[in-house]
């Protein structure tokens, strides 16, 4: 049962992944990120993380991705602005990418995974979320903080960049 | 195989009985918006239709079913048919989380189902918030795909107000998060057990009546923002029909049309449970236990518990049809400064202030 769903969210994210770059539509592609998004959610459920599953949808899906949209349907690409070269970027990262594919099934089980022991036990009796907060802030504190702050350096760069006449003008 | 499939039949009579209930509660509410209008402006509203014009609902029903459905010329027809059933979709899957009676679990051949609530997940709060996030796609892609300039203009607005007034609710929400120590909405309400004095809105302690850990202020925020997500008036800026027409339906018709209007009430239907079941202590009684216990009833204290919740959500609805009466249309730019510069400072302050507290004072 739960290889049915998996194969059945892999599959959809991988066509709706390349459907995200394939469609000539932005909008179209907007909604296939959607739907992927959605599968990637579906995927986390499945690996009994609810919390990382509703947050995913509520950033990408809910957030980010309806600004993509709004910024997509203000544009409205014209046929010959959306398709610059982009040919040796693309070939680039594609080459990177299957390399890491290669190597990564070549490595399959040299290595066991890194989980600590009644992990598993942990989340069981203490729920999903909490296990998270806990691990994430005392394990992964410095980490934790080290993304807070520049997520604090982007917000106040926005804001800069957003109000960057007012100083001019009182020059 | 069996247990699969008479789990699966549970599920699909407890979401049949769940969905039948929110569209009789929104039929119900399309006709009282109009009659308390109506009352409120001195009139008698809608009086034609059935014994005091209460079939209304029917006769609303009947006409947009056979009216006839128009697309615009140069509309993406697909867009266009999938917008009001994205929206209609997303307002009536969160109510599978809603407790809207006691937690009671049922034992029927070896599987435990309750009754009053279709799925209780542990992240119940966090999957309304998704689902909530996901409710400006409809309205986005409805005037996109219109190919009209009021409907687009619509849907602009409304990905701000929706964005914007999204994470106000988000933060509102952390203060009883913190009091409850649970994302289930069940747990949450079973917290506020044993009088109104516990519910979350005045936060006595468990052992005690003092207001140490109240969320009135979330609670305030909570509606507020509450009623600019379901684009309702005072913040109805995506339809606003003295600028927009109607806005992001202004080319639907006929059955779509129905689709967004009753998608519309829907959510209104759930955030009023929200509300109820955040704040206002859910299917609880406002006095401790039930009136049923004292008399020795205690198999039927579920109705009086489904009672005071429907009391609850059905004052809320009350409240948005009266603010509609009441207050006149936000400007744009009020709207966002609103957000942003009063609610937002507020709900921030009252996280703060709810982790001290209950740091300080334990529940």
């Amino acid at each position: 049962m739960e290889q049915v769903f998996f194969f059945y969210f892999a599959v959809v994210i991988a066509a709706t992944s390349v459907l995200v770059v394939a469609l000539r539509n932005p909008i179209y592609s907007t909604l296939a990120l959607l739907i992927m998004f959605f599968h990637v959610a579906g995927l986390y459920v499945t690996l009994h993380a609810e919390f990382l599953a509703a947050v995913q949808i509520i950033v990408y899906a809910g957030a980010i991705l309806v600004l993509y949209l709004f910024v997509v349907m203000l544009l409205n690409l014209k046929q010959d602005v959306r398709y610059h070269r982009q040919w040796p970027m693309a070939a680039a990262v594609g080459v990177i990418l299957v390399i890491e594919a290669v190597v990564l099934t070549a490595m399959k089980g040299w290595t066991t995974p890194a989980v600590a022991a009644g992990t598993e036990t942990a989340i069981a009796g203490a729920g999903n979320t909490e296990a998270i907060g806990d691990v994430l802030y005392t394990t992964y504190l410095f980490p934790f903080e080290v993304a807070s702050v520049i997520l604090l350096v982007a917000m106040i760069g926005a804001i800069i960049l957003a109000k960057k006449d007012i100083g001019e003008r009182e020059a | 195989m069996t247990e699969l499939s008479l789990r699966l039949a549970v599920s699909f009579v407890q979401i049949l009985a769940e969905v039948s209930l929110v569209m009789l509660t929104v039929a119900i509410m399309t006709l009282a918006e109009r009659k308390v209008l109506g009352w409120m402006q001195d009139r008698m509203g809608p009086m034609e239709v059935g014994p005091y014009g209460i079939l209304q609902p029917l006769a609303d029903g009947v006409k947009l079913f056979f009216k006839e459905d128009i697309v615009p010329a140069g509309a993406n027809k697909a867009m266009f048919a999938l917008a009001p059933m994205l929206t209609m979709v997303v307002s009536l899957i969160g109510f599978a989380v809603i407790p809207f009676g006691p937690d009671i679990t049922l034992n029927i051949h070896g599987l435990t189902i309750k009754p009053f609530v279709i799925a209780d997940i542990n992240i119940g709060i966090l999957y309304i918030l998704a689902i909530a996030s996901i409710g400006a796609y409809g309205i986005i892609l409805g005037g996109w795909s219109s190919n009209s300039k009021y409907s687009l203009l619509g849907g602009l607005r409304s990905a701000a107000q929706v964005i914007s007034y999204e994470l106000n609710v988000g933060l509102a929400i952390v203060g009883v998060l913190l009091l409850s120590g649970s994302l289930s909405l069940v747990e949450i309400t079973e917290a506020q057990s044993g009088g109104f004095w516990h519910w979350f809105i005045w936060g006595a302690r468990p052992d005690g009546f003092f207001p140490i850990h109240t969320q009135i202020f979330a609670f305030v925020v909570f509606l507020i923002s509450g009623v600019a997500e379901t684009n309702r008036i005072t913040f109805d800026l995506p339809e606003a029909e003295s600028e927009l027409v109607a806005g992001f339906f202004t080319e639907y018709s006929g059955m779509k049309f129905a689709f967004f209007v009753s998608a519309e009430y829907a959510s209104m239907v759930l955030v009023s449970c929200v509300a109820a079941s955040l704040f206002l202590g859910g299917w609880n009684a406002p006095y401790p236990g039930t009136i049923f216990e004292y008399i020795g009833l205690e198999q039927l204290a579920w109705i009086e518990h489904i009672v005071w919740f429907a009391g609850k959500v059905y004052f809320f609805l009350f409240v948005f049809i009266w603010l509609r009466a009441t207050l006149p249309r936000l400007r744009y730019d009020q709207l966002m400064r609103f957000g942003w510069k009063v609610l937002l400072p507020i709900a921030l302050a009252n996280i703060i202030i709810t982790a001290i507290t209950v740091y300080l004072f334990p529940r």
